[in-house]
């Protein structure tokens, strides 16, 4: 349990080391995002390769989605995804109804503008975990009230 | 037929290589940002500092550590019960001078590097672990102790041990600890 700790208080840093070098404004805001989001690809890339070396190959597509839900996210956030939906078509929703790294913010609206940065790495994390398993994707998240969050993972044919 | 069952990874190895890894990304991530390596050192300090001041307190909280009484005493706390307690590494630990305020934490196995070879080419000033260096200096300043903190040796940079270097700069103040005791 000691050691999440050190990972807990890093990614708060980088969350307000990116901010406080940018400035204001809509293309700022969307720079400090892509830099979180491509350092958590990279550990996602990482920490997938070492997480699978000893398992089978996965069947499909919807079986590499209930690996990252159950196996990855019980690793990395202690817990399993509390729901799965798709549509069948390459988009997938996972839902964490008390999500690791913003249960310390809030339990409800307060700081509520604040969350996204808090989400960007691990929707890296997400997209690099399913690039080095094969698939190409597109992750968003979106929180309407803290600790809950969802994020959306749109496939893309290659 | 589901995926066959595979062997429970082990949490703590895998807890262990999210924080290696996030750290390597976001070193790279500040190479590319800044120019010197002089200007990396420095925010990585900055950045360790910051998290010390938070981290001393979620140490407290989980060890049963009392107040300390001297200098060596207090290097020994972080050597054998910090390090051990969030990196799962024992740095052995020397005294440099008679007046016992400048010492040395050795790491044989540096956690943090363990997936670095060697720096990258045109980065030979950089100090890949110097975030090490603001957590210490950023902890032990919330428990009213300033020191310096800094690398003496680097396995990354071709020494055969990675040294950190720790100088205590002021005594601790003995009439402060009677009046609190």
């Amino acid at each position: 349990m000691a050691d999440e700790a050190l990972f807990l208080l890093l990614h708060n840093e980088m969350v307000s080391g990116v901010y406080k070098s940018a400035e204001q404004g809509e293309v700022e805001n969307g720079r400090c995002i892509t830099k979180l989001e491509n350092m958590g690809f990279r550990v996602g890339q990482g920490l997938i390769e070492r997480f699978t070396k000893d398992t089978a190959r996965f069947k499909d597509e919807l079986d590499i989605m209930k690996f990252i839900c159950k196996d990855f996210w019980t690793t990395v956030f202690k817990k399993q995804i509390d729901n799965l939906r798709t549509n069948h078509q390459g988009i997938y929703v996972l839902q964490d109804n008390k999500f690791r790294l913003l249960i310390q913010l809030s339990a409800g609206k307060q700081y509520l503008e604040h969350a996204s940065k808090y989400l960007a790495f691990t929707c890296g994390l997400i997209r690099g975990g399913l690039s080095n398993l094969g698939i190409k994707s597109i992750v968003t998240a979106e929180v309407s009230s803290m600790p809950a969050c969802k994020f959306q993972v749109m496939i893309q044919k290659l | 037929m589901s995926r066959p069952a595979h062997k429970r990874p082990e949490y703590h190895k895998i807890n262990k290589d999210l924080f290696v890894l996030t750290y390597g990304a976001l070193v790279a991530q500040l190479c590319k940002d800044y120019e010197k390596d002089e200007d990396v050192n420095k925010y990585l300090d900055k950045m360790g500092y910051s998290i010390g001041t938070r981290l001393v307190e979620d140490f407290l909280a989980r060890s049963c550590v009392r107040r300390c009484h001297s200098y060596s005493e207090i290097i020994d706390i972080i050597a054998q019960v910090a390090f051990k307690m969030y990196l799962g590494t024992t740095p052995s630990v020397t005294c440099h001078n008679s007046s016992r305020n400048e010492f040395s934490l050795i790491l044989h196995k540096n956690p943090l590097a363990e997936f670095i070879e060697e720096l990258p080419a045109g980065r030979s000033a950089l100090c890949y672990c110097n975030l090490l260096c603001g957590i210490i200096r950023g902890a032990l300043e919330m428990v009213h102790l300033a020191a310096d903190v800094t690398f003496l040796q680097d396995r990354l940079k071709g020494d055969n041990v990675t040294e950190i270097g720790i100088t205590f700069l002021k005594k601790v103040d003995d009439k402060k600890y009677r009046r609190k005791k």
